[in-house]
């Protein structure tokens, strides 16, 4: 077990040209699982493979347990790393594989048979030992990529998008399992995801990176509640944050909470709200203060436990302005491409972000007509 | 119409008999050889005789020529001498020199590697004037050691060329991983990229080897005393005597020299196409 930091971390990868990582100050916990949340791009394989030691640091510093271990070579790191491509070794066994850093760091060979059993056993591929990495299905190699990086009982985890090669249903099962598994051994484990709903579901706090710097760490629920700037705003969230620009301000409210206006509580006799919903899921408390927008729908959007109306805002403060709204599948109401309607924001859910540097702000009351 | 049966009884015959052609197209030397060894000289000479059979009694008087007249086993064991050195030299230069331009030098490392090719492509017979030369300022001449100077300069750069392609079809990850998991860069290499590669690695020393046996022009011109030669310029120095061509022995020198090497071929055939076109298929 240890702790991960980094201390104004960098990489240039050619001179003159911005940094792939720029400045990067971060600290895991111990046994946290603490994800990297970026574009593709922004610079999260690069720092990940800096932390292990496969590429060299234009400036900063990185410690493991308290010690700076810039000058270290990955295999004296303590750390075990699952990448992309899973990187099998094709010509060698399953078997083979995960025995492979047992074998490279000396372990006594009494040792190999038994930790290879512990640790296939613990992946569910007891059965796969024989087998060459070709003739394993995606899931299979990765469990295998998974069991030969835990065999040597490391103190770090380093995953880079390692469910991105499987398919969608598999994914979400093997996700669940890695949670579950690293919740297990409790090794302190860093993970690069492209993918906003593995990190919001995986993470213990996510790290949001874009273009090398870090926008924002915290939980899912604060990088999701509590956007930091408009970047982590609109990439987290399907669709992303509405967001309106107005004078130095920009006003943002997330799809689901842009809902219409006679299904909110306040707005109307509770039986009459109740009639127009089938199910009891819609926010039916009473929400303060709203801020009254007339939605005109230009498409729709039906994903089965929901829907997504897209248009633009009619009259106001904001004529013309593209936004969006979630609606829940217990809405019954029948909305058609090219209607108006009445929508309401809670004005407790507005974001605040300053125009220029497009950092959050305290919230203001700004003129809505 | 031709029935499902029909027709793959057909398709069956026709592969048979492509089969049937190319074997017998390419066993029709072996068997030539084999039979102009054993017969007579009269027989060999005689046009009215069915030349595909024998004609006179067989007789062993060729082959003792060949091995008793000759120096031929010592030929053919300064040609394994020079071709296993060679072989060694190859491996040697040109396997860390691949890796290098593979992975350590980027785009440089392809330009050098393309340049490299090119001076594959210079005949030899342009430079061995040259050569020559060089050989006699090292004191070389009539040595075996001038040949084993001068071949790795054309089987390098071929086997660099090749190799490179090799090691570049190997993720960069897959060394990373290494890495990670307990091994230098070396040792990366040694345990993972050079086990990865032996297809390649075989297919340089076949082609290294085959091309020390049947290469002419510096062996003829390195080489003058008789105990010096290697199996290709000897044989047809020593068995073509004016226009007297010994046919039966010169065919035994042949078939002796050239089985363990289609042997060999045959024995690595697969991973030698592989060999050669890596990168073609995933
Ligand atoms: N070896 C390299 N040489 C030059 N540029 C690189 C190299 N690796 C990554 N980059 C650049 O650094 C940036 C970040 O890349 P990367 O860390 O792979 O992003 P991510 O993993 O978030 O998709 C990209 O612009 C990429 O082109
Ligand atoms: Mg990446």
């Amino acid at each position: 077990m240890a702790i991960v930091e980094t201390r104004k971390l960098t990489k240039v990868f050619k001179q003159g040209q911005p940094g792939a990582v720029n400045h990067v100050d971060l600290e895991t916990r111990e046994g946290e699982f603490l994800v990297f949340l970026g574009p593709s791009g922004s610079g999260k394989t690069t720092l990940l493979r800096m932390i292990a030691g496969l590429e060299t640091p234009t400036s900063g510093e990185i410690l493991i347990g308290g010690n700076v271990v810039n000058h270290l070579p990955p295999r004296e790191r303590r750390i075990a790393m699952v990448f992309q491509s899973y990187a099998l070794y094709p010509h060698l066994t399953v078997y083979q594989n995960i025995v492979f850093p047992l074998k490279a760091q000396k372990v006594k060979k009494e040792l190999h048979k038994q930790k290879v059993e512990w640790a296939s056993a613990l992946l569910g591929i007891g059965r796969l030992l024989d087998r060459k990495p070709r003739e394993l299905s995606g899931g299979e190699r990765q469990r295998v990529a998974l069991a030969r990086a835990i065999v040597r009982e490391p103190s770090v985890f380093l995953l880079d998008e390692p469910l991105s090669n499987l398919d969608a249903k598999l994914r979400a099962s093997a996700r669940e399992e890695l949670e579950q598994f690293q919740k297990r051994v409790g090794t302190t484990t860093i993970y690069v995801t492209h993918d906003q709903v593995e990190a919001m579901a995986m993470g213990d706090r996510v790290v949001v990176l874009n273009q090398g710097t870090v926008r924002q760490i915290g939980t899912p629920q604060e990088v999701y509640d509590q956007p930091a700037d408009t970047f982590v705003a609109t990439f987290l969230g399907s669709p992303p944050m509405n967001l309106l620009e107005t004078d130095d301000l920009i006003v943002g409210f997330r799809p689901e909470r842009f809902l219409p206006s006679g299904l909110v509580a306040g707005s109307g006799s509770t039986d009459e709200i109740a009639s127009r919903m089938k199910t009891e899921h819609l926010l039916l408390a009473d929400v303060g203060k709203r801020v009254p927008l007339r939605f005109r729908v230009e498409y729709i959007e039906y994903l089965g436990a929901e829907r997504i109306l897209y248009g633009a805002l009619e009259g106001g403060r904001f004529p013309g302005k593209a936004v969006a709204s979630r609606i829940p599948s217990g809405v019954t109401e029948r909305y058609e491409a090219n209607s108006v309607h009445d929508f309401i924001v809670p004005e407790s859910e507005l974001k605040f972000f300053d125009r220029a540097s497009e950092k959050r702000v305290a919230p203001k009351a700004i003129p809505w007509q | 119409m031709v029935s499902g049966t029909g027709r793959r009884v057909f398709g069956g015959l026709v592969h048979a008999l492509v089969l049937m052609a190319f074997s017998v197209l390419l066993a029709f030397p072996f068997y030539w050889m084999l039979i102009t060894i054993f017969k007579r000289t009269n027989d060999l000479y005689n046009l009215q005789n069915n030349p595909f059979k024998f004609n006179e009694k067989p007789t062993l008087e060729h082959l003792q020529l060949l091995f008793h007249d000759t120096l031929y086993l010592r030929w053919v064991a300064n040609t394994a001498f020079v071709g296993a050195i060679v072989v060694l030299i190859t491996l040697v230069l040109a396997v860390p020199a691949a890796y290098a331009l593979a992975r350590l030098t980027g785009r440089w490392g392809e330009r050098l590697g393309i340049a490299i090719f090119l001076t594959y492509l210079v005949p030899p017979t342009l430079l061995f004037i040259p050569l020559s030369r060089l050989v006699a300022i090292l004191g070389l001449q009539d040595s075996l050691w001038s040949l084993i100077v001068v071949y790795p300069s054309f089987t390098v750069p071929f086997s660099i060329w090749l190799l490179m392609g090799f090691f570049k079809s190997i993720p960069r990850e897959l060394e990373d991983a290494a890495m990670v998991d307990g091994l230098t860069r070396f040792g990366a290499f040694v345990k993972l990229v050079v086990p990865i590669s032996v297809s390649g690695i075989l297919t340089v020393v076949i082609f290294s080897f085959t091309l020390v046996t049947q290469e002419f022009v510096y062996a003829l011109t390195f080489i003058s005393s008789e105990a010096h030669q290697m199996v290709g310029v000897g044989v047809p120095i020593f068995l073509v005597r004016g226009d007297v061509y010994y046919w039966g022995s010169l065919m035994a020198a042949c078939l002796i020299t050239s089985l363990p090497i289609a042997l060999l071929y045959n024995l690595f055939l697969d991973r030698f196409i592989a060999g050669f076109t890596v990168g073609a298929v995933k």
